[in-house]
């Protein structure tokens, strides 16, 4: 079986999509001749054509409005948005449009659109290259947010994604991206939206990651942990997390993103509504902190280390 | 060395029906007497709504309303020149177009009554649902008209926002997508002088909107628009233009708000008196009266027949709103997202 890095799955998914539905096409800036700033559209404008993989314009809000009107039309568009931070002028259009035009009409319009972007830090980049806020999207109902932790989970989600009836934002951890290869099968899998899963199973601590962060949770957490990557952001598998939690007693959140709002207070809100009387610990929260994304100088103490990851799950344990 | 003009452009106002009802024979657009009469008859309906959904918004049985008088000709005019296949993508203000198209009258008062099912667009018609926000809509139809051509259909695609919308972000960004994609697409701008409380003036330094469209590479003419056959003649080339691959076009109807912005807004605040006393004179319906009774198409008595059928019209739509079997508290997380989560699920039965 071939082996791949997270960039080769993604573009391996969008290929097979494409010849499997001719009503799939690419659109983003510097997605075709340049490959993407990343590579992850390379060869595709050679084989599907610049009707199919379209470069456009510096136009972040006409990128996904554009999908939006393309969807309704019977394509299935899948947008390129070069860096999570430069996502935000093109949120009016998430927020105001994907995310509700289904509502609007009454169920006469969806929106199958999914908008990749790659998000996070680690990689050194400017400013604005290294966002984390998924929760925003998280907040907004009628989009799904997903972020895949490996090649293999890249590929199956993504196709799952471009085939969902509602829009999906699909966040790419940068510093995956390049990181490690693994098993991709070529052809046809998918892997389901909304689903978590339990990547190790344990008895003492619940850990819950997703994207990057479920790496450096690998390397903190001892045997004995459960760890859960989350996946699909929203909706998330409530049910996974509240099995662990009966099991376990105690739960950590790790997430790149800062602590205030950050979907973490949302996991965390539902554990205690749902599982109170299952916890033997409070349950905490490993999160980049209430601060500016900085530049690359402070980058690694503002996002979650292996150390800090390792000290919360020994202070639950222990509590 | 040298400094001399490497492009100019020239920007046209095309007039051909005038306040007293004479019309530029060379100009007039090919419409038969029962398509004027037609025109005409939407006109009156389109105004018979509106004064309807007045009443109802004071009576408390709609929400807030935005008018269109005064603005018929522009939304008539140019909905007329449509065929069925085309895509039509408006903004919140063009109950005109709507009713053009044939959106059923009652679901437009069950809309704006508060009650989602009134933008279930029937599926006959290809029209978007309203769009609040000002000038979002625009790159919606850009890609709609992307997906057009790309399948190679020969439709046009159609959109309508204001003088407002000109200035925001999604109409420049649109209008250079369109450019550069050379997209079958008519960019229809009501200028009705005013967005709330901004005059024309002050949301722009042009001279004109329609000059705005050769920044990005295709042509932009402005019409009166309170001529429904300059209007519709415009439409109709643009539209044909589209269809055949020439690319998009920007038509600015010059045109004025009426009424206030909405029934929730007192324009009284912000506009002079003289300037409403002005566009009166140039009604739309009016000048198509003074111009079909000179044609022997109009007479007192056609025009009580076409009043007495709007207002039935009109009257059995409110009543088919009212009478409607109330919307189902569960329908907002239906339609949500395809299929309801599982939180949705537990959320419904605290309904």
């Amino acid at each position: 079986m071939p082996k791949f890095n997270m960039v080769q799955a993604i573009n391996l998914a969008l290929k097979e999509e494409m010849q499997r539905d001719k009503n799939v096409v690419v659109l983003g800036e510097d997605v075709g001749v340049d490959g993407g700033v990343f590579r992850v559209t390379e060869g595709l404008l050679e084989q599907f054509g610049p009707e199919r993989i379209i470069d456009t314009p510096l136009s972040e809000s006409v990128i996904v409005g554009s999908a939006i009107g393309m969807a309704v039309y019977g394509l299935r568009p899948v947008a390129e948005i070069q860096f999570m931070g430069f996502i935000y002028p093109a949120i009016d259009q998430i927020f105001s449009h994907a995310a509700r035009i289904r509502a609007r009409s009454h169920g006469r319009y969806s929106c199958p659109i999914v908008v990749r972007t790659p998000y996070g830090g680690g990689v050194k980049a400017l400013e604005l290259h290294s966002e984390s806020t998924e929760a925003l999207f998280c907040h907004m109902q009628g989009i799904k947010v997903v972020a895949p932790s490996t090649p293999y989970f890249a590929k199956g989600l993504l196709i799952s994604s471009i085939r969902d009836p509602d829009p999906v934002i699909f966040l790419e951890a940068t510093r995956l991206y390049r990181l490690f290869r693994e098993d991709v099968p070529e052809g046809e899998y998918t892997i389901p939206l909304g689903k978590a899963r339990i990547v190790q199973e344990g008895s003492e601590v619940t850990v819950i990651a997703w994207g990057s962060m479920l790496h450096r949770v690998l390397q903190a957490a001892g045997p004995d942990a459960e760890i859960i990557d989350l996946m699909t952001l929203n909706p998330f598998d409530e049910e996974t997390i509240y099995q662990s939690v009966k099991k376990t007693g105690r739960v950590v959140i790790v997430h790149e993103a800062p602590k205030t709002c950050g979907l973490g207070a949302e996991i965390s809100a539902s554990i205690a509504e749902e599982m109170i009387l299952y916890l033997k610990a409070p349950i905490m929260r490993v999160t980049a902190y209430d601060a500016v994304v900085p530049l690359p100088k402070l980058e690694d103490y503002y996002i979650p280390s292996v150390d800090r990851i390792k000290k919360a799950i020994e202070e639950v344990k222990k509590y | 060395m040298s400094i001399r003009p490497i492009e100019s452009f020239t920007i046209s106002r095309l007039d051909i029906l005038d306040e007293k009802g004479n019309i530029d024979d060379s100009l007039m657009p090919p419409l038969s007497d029962s398509d004027i009469k037609k025109i005409y008859e939407l006109l009156v309906l389109s105004r018979t709504f509106d004064h309807t959904a007045l009443s109802l918004q004071r009576e408390g049985r709609i929400g807030t309303f935005p008018s269109i008088s005064g603005q018929e000709a522009s939304q008539i005019g140019s909905a007329f020149a449509l065929e069925k296949s085309d895509w039509v993508f408006p903004s919140f203000r063009e109950m005109g177009v709507y009713i053009t198209l044939g959106y059923p009258i009652h679901m437009l008062f069950l809309y704006w009554a508060g009650d989602e099912r009134g933008f279930r667009v029937p599926d006959d018609l290809n029209t978007f649902p309203l769009c609040v926000p000002v000038g979002t809509q625009i790159p919606h139809a850009v890609g709609t008209a992307t997906a057009a051509k790309f399948r190679g259909d020969k439709i046009a695609v159609v959109t309508y926002f204001g003088d407002g919308g000109t200035s925001e972000g999604d109409f420049h960004e649109g209008f250079n997508f369109a450019g550069v994609f050379r997209l079958p697409i008519v960019f229809i701008c009501q200028n009705n002088q005013w967005a709330i409380s901004v005059s024309r003036e002050k949301q722009t330094a042009s001279k004109t909107l329609a000059q705005k469209a050769f920044a990005y590479g295709f042509e932009g003419i402005q019409v009166d628009g309170n001529d429904v056959f300059s209007v519709y003649k415009a439409t109709k080339e643009a539209v044909e233009k589209a269809r055949g691959g020439g690319g998009p076009t920007f038509i600015e109807c010059f045109t004025y708000r009426m009424s206030d912005h909405t029934t929730a807004d007192d324009a009284t605040r912000y506009r002079p008196k003289e300037e409403i006393e002005l566009w009166k004179e140039r009604d739309p319906l009016l000048r198509l009266r003074i111009f079909m009774e000179k044609k022997g198409l109009w007479s007192e008595q056609y025009a009580r027949e076409v009043e007495e059928k709007s207002k039935k019209v009109v009257d059995e739509a409110v009543r088919k709103t009212e009478t409607r079997e109330p919307l189902d508290p569960k329908d907002m997380f239906t339609y949500t997202y395809g299929t309801l989560t599982s939180r949705q699920i537990k959320e419904m039965k605290d309904l």
